[in-house]
């Protein structure tokens, strides 16, 4: 039930860049933007998939490491594959392997440990790395249920704009007539079973912060102290972009009305910091499974999914995300909508713009916290969504479509639901 | 740090006002020859201060602003100097990735502009106020001297028009946000969940605190403070398409109505029926004291209407200000819907316009009944804004709001008035406009035709009178 990521990742054999880029380069139609029927793997064969990327996890941020000489100088270079679908990762790597097997082993055969005789299932399921939070816009909403809807707004649509003077009673028929050609397969409701083990985890929360609390209350003033101590001597490293890289970045971006976005940086050193962190990405992940499943991430509204995982003991975090609109908008909409989420997931890392108790300030130092990302940003090479053009509004809106189609409203509502076609 | 009005000298005056009274502009687009006599001569123009416009009425307006390829002639490397904006560096029609997300893509792309990439990109930009009977022989005294001075005039843009009126026959210029020369103005906080138009001073002019309360980068070497960075697009206007086509799609006598929608205020200027007077701060104007904020669903306005696009008033959170609790609910997204949280925080996204129509007037009667092959003047708009921040200000507008497909979640729909109405990736079509009509019936009207055709842009930079100085001196 509902939608599953996977994330696979293997660490890259010493000077294979230019070849894997090349190699990358040949599955996608548009800079970055993935042919869907592309030989290597034609993702739109996987008819569960929602989002898919190969990314190479060169790290432009690890000189930062130089005020943190407590972390290791280099880390591993890796070649990751992360897809948001509807099923079970192990579904994913079945259908992976049963339709791109010769593409996937050239693609991976440019990982360390990948040799000709490897067996590519064991060797994808070994390469699974957990991410610590995931974000779903629509929790259940499945890449069929989008596209029949997709399928029946555009003939809708059609017929509305074929009568533009018919009065919203006239056009009802009309409607009617013109959707009843596609096929809606009933949304299936969620079975019991999934349902008990959504409440038992929803109810981990609550559960864990009762227990904890004995513990946690009495050192909440050190830790408090401990916050306040870090955030005001922690250094800020936002330089200023260069603009080389971001015509590199920026040939990749806006060919559809969504785009991809990865991130990649070290968190800051010591165990404080990395459990605070352990600790914030897991009540994210709580929250985007339990409260924000329907169409919001707090107050932002553009992000399809998204992803924290942490890399090398928990020494890195990528964060990934596919979102609407273009890469300044996005960054507009998170600092005015949500600078306290944005402080509080991003801000135990090394170079975050400088915050005061954990979620004022921070990303409200625009220019700092603008440049901070764009230093972390990196390029995805493969990037290859299921449904252009639609945006996260245009998918809800279209399930409520199908609402009205399949349950007629009449009279105020009536003219609501013609309005939205 | 002093507020902006007490260096009002240091500031050219048209970051204050636009010289409605000086009816007559010319906009000089030069290239440079010379850099030494160009140098030399514009630094023998007197360049009208803030302070020279306060002090007497002006009768004659010179302002000067440089494209970076221009700095770059000139002699002033701005690639070496830090705190230049990027997209300022890179130019409005240097990348074509830039290009499609500020609409420039098909007849509108930079390669059939009039001016403004590539060989036909300007260095200066000199403008000219001055009234009816004086600009004729300034033009022809500026013009004449051109050759000397090392430039060569690439194109020279007049406006004679009455100010505040645009060749579709509305009001424009209408909106404009209400600067904070004095710095008394602290943004941020619980108050911004109300739309205001006062507009911190940082959002227009360089090396003051912006509304996120920081003084952003700028050009050091005082060559950055008190400048500004003028956007200047040529937006022309098929007047008798836009009154043909209305004519067409909403009968003679519904033409005015429809096309009154899709601009989103009465000719006049006024707010559509059914948006109530509110009070804003910022103004005292009728005309702009009101917001969307009663109209989510785009009932009295429609969402797509052009001036909700550019300037969708909103807060920093629609649900507004209702006490501790309930904000904190909201801000954590726990109230209202996404459908009417897509645009909020307007007042990251203002610009102050400075632009002047061009071309002949024509009535919307005259334009219905001009025949097809009528020979026509062309006529349109010189849209010249001024902002701090080219990224969050002149091309967020641009690009997520008035060229963008999603715009407030809609789909299938461009800018009524200014959108090129090619498709999206996917195939969706883009020449669509819904709304509401008086009897409260939902309308959907496909098949607009494109009425607006950017002519020709540059993103420019308009120095502090100390910062010209020092880009001039040899």
């Amino acid at each position: 039930m509902g939608q599953g990521q996977l994330f696979v990742a293997g660490v890259l054999r010493h000077g294979v860049m230019p070849e894997l880029s090349a190699l990358l380069a040949t599955m996608n139609a548009a800079p970055g933007q993935a042919d869907p029927v592309n030989p290597l793997v034609p993702f739109g064969r996987i008819a569960s998939l929602h989002v898919a990327r190969f990314i190479v996890l060169e790290d432009p941020s690890l000189p930062d490491r130089l005020i943190a000489p407590t972390l290791p100088v280099h880390e591993p270079t890796r070649l990751a594959f992360i897809a948001d679908f509807d099923g079970t990762p192990d579904g994913l790597i079945a259908d992976l392997v049963a339709i791109a097997a010769p593409g996937l082993r050239r693609i991976f055969g440019h990982c360390a440990d990948f040799r000709d005789d490897t067996d590519l299932l064991r060797w994808l399921h070994a390469h699974r790395i957990r991410s610590a939070a995931t974000y779903v816009n629509w929790r259940g909403r499945s890449a069929a249920q989008v596209r029949e809807e997709a399928a029946l707004h555009d003939v809708l649509r059609t017929a509305r704009l074929a009568h533009p003077r018919a009065s919203p009673e006239q056009l009802m028929p009309i409607l009617r007539a013109a959707g009843a050609a596609v096929t809606l397969n009933p949304v299936a409701a969620p079975p019991v079973a999934w349902r008990i083990g959504e409440t038992a985890h929803f109810l981990l929360l609550p559960v864990a912060a009762i227990a904890l609390a004995p513990l946690l209350l009495p050192s909440l003033p050190f830790l408090a102290i401990l916050l306040r101590w870090r955030e005001t001597r922690d250094p800020v490293i936002a330089p200023t972009p260069s603009r080389e890289r971001n015509r590199t970045l920026s040939a990749l971006e806006d060919h559809d009305i969504t785009n991809q976005y990865s991130a990649i940086g070290s968190l800051k050193p010591g165990l404080f910091r990395r459990w605070l962190t352990i600790a914030i990405l897991w009540v994210i992940d709580w929250g985007a499974r339990h409260i924000f499943g329907k169409g919001r991430l707090a107050r932002v509204n553009t992000i399809h999914f998204a992803s924290w995982t942490f890399l090398d003991e928990g020494r890195r975090v990528l964060f990934a995300s596919n979102y609407d609109g273009s890469r300044e908008a996005y960054n507009d909409d998170f600092i005015n909508k949500v600078a306290f989420g944005l402080n509080l997931s991003f801000s135990n890392g090394l170079g975050y713009p400088r915050t005061r108790w954990l979620i004022l300030d921070g990303a409200r130092h625009e220019q700092d916290f603008k440049r901070y990302l764009f230093h972390h940003q990196i390029p995805t090479q493969v990037w290859y969504k299921a449904m252009p053009g639609l945006s996260t509004y245009d998918m809800a809106r279209n399930t409520r479509i199908r609402r009205g189609f399949e349950n007629p409203p009449s009279g105020a509502a009536l003219r609501r639901w013609i309005a939205e076609i | 740090m002093s507020a902006a009005a007490a260096e009002s000298g240091d500031i050219q005056a048209i970051v204050d006002r636009g010289f409605g009274s000086l009816r007559a502009a010319r906009y000089l687009l030069l290239r440079v020859i010379n850099p030494a006599a160009a140098r030399a001569w514009l630094r023998g123009l007197t360049v009208t201060s803030l302070a020279n416009a306060r002090s007497h009425r002006v009768s004659r307006v010179d302002q000067i602003a440089f494209t970076a390829a221009g700095l770059r002639t000139l002699g002033f490397a701005p690639d070496s100097v830090p705190g230049f904006a990027p997209e300022f560096l890179d130019g409005m029609a240097g990348d074509e990735r830039r290009s499609h997300r500020l609409g420039d893509a098909g007849e509108n792309a930079p390669q059939y502009w009039d001016w403004g990439a590539g060989e036909k990109e300007p260095h200066v930009l000199l403008i000219l106020l001055s009234t009816e009977e004086a600009i004729e022989a300034l033009e022809t005294q500026i013009v004449s001297a051109l050759p000397a001075a090392g430039c060569t005039l690439l194109a020279l843009n007049r406006s004679n028009t009455r100010v505040g009126h645009e060749p579709f026959g509305f009001a424009d210029g209408v909106s404009q946000p209400a600067l904070d020369w004095e710095g008394t103005l602290h943004p941020g906080g619980v108050r911004d969940r109300i739309y205001r138009n006062r507009l911190a001073m940082g959002e227009v002019l360089l090396g003051y605190p912006n509304e996120y309360g920081f003084v952003a980068d700028h050009t050091a070497k005082g060559i950055g403070r008190n400048g500004s960075y003028l956007v200047y697009r040529q937006l022309e206007q098929d007047v008798r398409g836009f009154w043909q086509w209305l004519a067409q799609a909403a009968g003679p006598d519904g033409a005015g109505v429809l096309a009154e929608r899709m601009v989103g205020r009465t000719m006049d200027g006024a707010p559509l029926d059914g948006l109530p007077e509110t009070p804003v701060e910022g103004t005292q104007d009728r005309d702009n004291s009101f917001t969307f904020a009663a109209d989510p669903d785009g009932i009295a306005c429609p969402i797509g209407a052009h001036v909700r696009r550019a300037n969708p008033r909103s807060s920093d959170d629609p649900q507004g200000r209702r006490g501790f609790f309930r904000d904190l609910l909201s801000s954590a997204g726990l109230k209202g819907t996404a459908i009417h949280d897509a645009v909020a925080a307007a007042r990251f996204h203002r610009i102050v316009r400075r632009g002047r129509s061009y071309g002949p007037a024509m009535s919307p009667g005259e334009a219905m009944a001009a025949g097809e092959d009528a020979p026509l003047e062309p006529s349109g708009i010189h849209f010249i804004c001024l902002n701090a921040n080219l990224a969050r200000q002149f091309e967020f507008v641009q690009g997520a709001w008035i060229s963008s497909h999603n715009f407030a979640g809609l789909s299938g729909e461009s800018d009524p008035l200014l959108g090129h109405r090619k498709p999206v990736n996917g195939g969706m079509a883009t020449d669509a406009f819904s709304h509401v009509d008086r009897q409260g019936c939902p309308r959907l009207i496909g098949g607009l035709p494109r009425f607006v055709t950017v002519k020709g842009g540059a993103y420019f930079f308009l120095p502090g009178l100390k910062g010209l100085a020092a880009i001039l001196a040899d």
